[in-house]
């Protein structure tokens, strides 16, 4: 297939081909299967799609901390400019307890989690835990390593940090939970943020807080955020390119204009129009996708999304693997209906 | 915390008090008394008592008051004197009968504590983090066969064993030539190797148990995103094992510390007749079936006393090292 010429700019994290498979009683389960995607320095990019569509194995499985019944095959391969050690990596290769792995989670790749109050531990306070990264990481030194803690504290707009820092995550609220969160994951200056569902657990305007906050330190740190949510809104607020992922397979990937403006993939239409819109016409009911997502489980070579598909077309979709087609440079999805291999074959 | 210390402490007065009341009316419950089992065993080597002589040895002993008057004798003794009453049986002071065994007795039980945990917490820990393998299922196997074996039985097979393999049942807790000897190191050796048996015998089964207990914990806790944090965070996995998931899965374990000290203490009697032990077990049983009521109230009393400070320290440590109960006395 065309290859994604536009871009001479290298990525600094490279997704390929990855799978990750799991051994279930009914069979083997493959929970993400052939995902490709760049992430580029400074960049977001939205991986959006419903609940088990794989997002989330997707993005633990960049820095190995998918649980071991998972088995992941496929390259992630992490380009650092600043690390000559780390650069053209394959991080999948490393092994997931080693030291290799471990020196670059935390502190060149972070991660934030969705739900806050179990993402830190009850026993220890917001401080200890904050120190934790910095301690592994940075410095040796307590003094300087809780001195970096209360400015990453400041950073993320919590007032009073000397007191915050010996407080437990119980005297925390949510909004605040997720704040010190994001100063934990940031307090190495990583290159990478994962930010798993990192706002759906907070109410609508702490969710505005926290997202205004991780764009403004992506501005002033200069990293690249991985955003997985299954929130289309969250997406046109903060993403440069979003990647749709359904049942394992990514089925459309475009720069988020494209994405709102002119999404091609049937399940991308459907996402949309099931979308509130502000200023729509209110008597109207709001679009769903009608049935629900099947198991991965044995499943022959076909469009995961025919059951559901307005478009099918009979004995095409149902018959054969989605091979991926570009729209333009940056658009790719994977749908018979824009494959000119149909036609190839008709021949 | 102080406030709350001595909040608890207070509490436990009221609760003794009633206990050593309870206590006392219990065993005055059975019909007959010290003087009647004592004329019965007179009676049986050949020499019978009349009732003057019976009721003239109650009147002695103060057993022809009503029981409340008795009580408040006994403890207006213990309160002012520290003086527990007469045991019939041993004939001296119940404090010196108890003086004698309890030395021994709490040597006995806290080494089969500290055989529970050192035991039961790595192995809970162990199956837990290799759930499935080889190893948790020989470890769990063995815990259910432990918690399934009575332990007379298990005291009996080893002191077997132990006879067959080394020509020592290693009855008691000192060999012949130490029983009556002054403390030294060759006694304390000979005590420690006296000891292998029944600490295994009577820790054995609330090892099993707390094994499981370990293990759910644990299970629990290996599994919380907070786990998944750390890992996140680029800790070797044995800082996360032991930072998190442990620390969190030893406060139910510590909870259970009070009343696991008193079970040690009442469960052993029947591996201790087996195992000829000269702990407190024995003990309670013939001042019971002597209707020995000084020595035996005064043991209970004690027990209850153990038990009621075991929970003392037990709440005392959770709330210090649960940080929700914790941070609540700082707020006040």
């Amino acid at each position: 297939m065309t290859t994604q010429a536009a871009r001479t700019e290298q990525p600094l994290l490279s997704v390929q081909d990855l799978k990750i498979q799991i051994q279930m009683d009914n069979g083997v389960m493959h929970a993400v299967d052939g995902v490709d995607f760049d992430i580029y320095k400074g960049k977001t990019l939205g991986l959006v799609g419903e609940s088990g569509c794989g997002k989330s194995l997707t993005s633990r499985s960049i820095i190995s901390i998918n649980p071991k019944e998972c088995e992941t095959t496929g390259n992630i391969v992490y380009h650092s400019e600043s690390e000559k050690a780390l650069n053209n990596l394959n991080l999948l290769s490393l092994p997931p307890t080693g030291k290799k792995i471990r020196s670059i989670r935390g502190r060149k790749i972070a991660m934030i989690f969705q739900e806050p109050m179990t993402a830190f531990s009850p026993m220890y306070t917001i401080g200890n835990q904050i120190m934790e990264a910095i301690l592994i990481h940075r410095t040796k030194d307590k003094k300087e390593a809780k001195k970096i803690a209360l400015e990453m504290l400041a950073k993320v707009g919590i007032s009073d940090q000397e007191k915050r820092f010996d407080q437990y995550p119980h005297e925390f609220s949510g909004g605040m939970r997720q704040r010190a969160m994001i100063s934990m994951a940031l307090s190495c200056n990583p290159e990478l943020l994962i930010a798993d569902e990192p706002t759906t657990a907070l109410d609508v305007t702490i969710q505005a807080q926290v997202l205004e906050l991780m764009r403004e330190l992506q501005k002033e740190l200069g990293m690249a955020i991985l955003l997985v949510t299954h929130d289309l809104g969250i997406i046109a607020q903060m993403c440069d390119e979003v990647a749709v992922m359904y049942l394992g397979k990514i089925v459309e990937q475009a720069p988020v204009k494209e994405i709102f403006y002119n999404p091609k993939h049937p399940y991308t239409k459907g996402l949309l129009k099931s979308m509130p819109r502000l200023g729509g016409t209110k008597s109207k009911r709001l679009d769903s996708i009608e049935g629900s997502v099947p198991m991965p489980i044995d499943m022959p070579p076909m469009c995961g999304f025919y059951e559901r598909c307005k478009d099918r077309i009979e004995g095409v979709c149902n018959t054969k693997a989605v091979p991926k087609t570009y729209i333009s440079d940056q658009h790719s999805v994977r749908c018979f209906l824009y494959s000119d291999q149909l036609e190839g074959e008709a021949q | 915390m102080l406030q709350y210390i001595i909040k608890r402490i207070l509490l436990v007065i009221p609760v003794v008090i009633l206990i050593s009341f309870v206590v006392f009316y219990i065993i005055q419950l059975p019909p007959g008394d010290y003087v009647s089992s004592y004329s019965a065993k007179m009676s049986a080597a050949g020499d019978v008592m009349t009732q003057a002589e019976m009721d003239e040895m109650r009147a002695n002993l103060g057993l022809d008051r009503p029981v409340y008057e008795q009580y408040f004798v006994w403890m207006k003794k213990i309160i002012l004197h520290g003086d527990f009453g007469f045991s019939f049986n041993f004939n001296k002071p119940v404090i010196d009968v108890v003086g004698q065994y309890m030395g021994l007795t709490i040597v006995v039980s806290l080494v089969t504590m500290l055989f529970q945990y050192a035991v039961a917490i790595p192995i809970g820990i162990y199956t837990a983090v290799k759930q499935y393998s080889a190893g948790d299922y020989f470890f769990s196997g063995l815990s259910f066969i432990g918690m399934a074996t009575p332990n007379f039985l298990l005291a009996i097979i080893l002191m077997y064993l132990s006879y067959t393999w080394f020509g020592d049942p290693l009855l008691g807790l000192f060999s012949n030539e130490y029983v009556n000897a002054p403390w030294s190191m060759e006694k304390v050796f000979d005590l420690m190797k006296h000891l292998i048996i029944p600490v295994i015998v009577i820790g054995l089964s609330s090892t099993a148990d707390l094994v499981r207990i370990m293990r759910g914990q644990m299970l629990d806790e290996l599994n919380k995103p907070n786990v998944v944090t750390a890992r996140a965070k680029g800790l070797s996995e044995w800082s996360i094992l032991w930072k998190y998931p442990t620390r969190a899965a030893l406060n139910p374990i510590v909870s259970t510390l009070g009343w696991s000290l008193s079970s040690i203490f009442t469960g052993a009697t029947i591996t201790a007749i087996v195992l000829n032990l000269p702990i407190q077990g024995p003990v309670m049983y013939n001042a019971l079936l002597g209707q020995d009521m000084y020595l035996a109230g005064s043991w209970l009393l004690f027990m209850a006393l153990l038990t009621v400070v075991g929970t003392l320290i037990s709440d005392i440590l959770l709330a210090w090292l649960d940080p929700k109960i914790r941070t609540e006395f700082r707020g006040n």
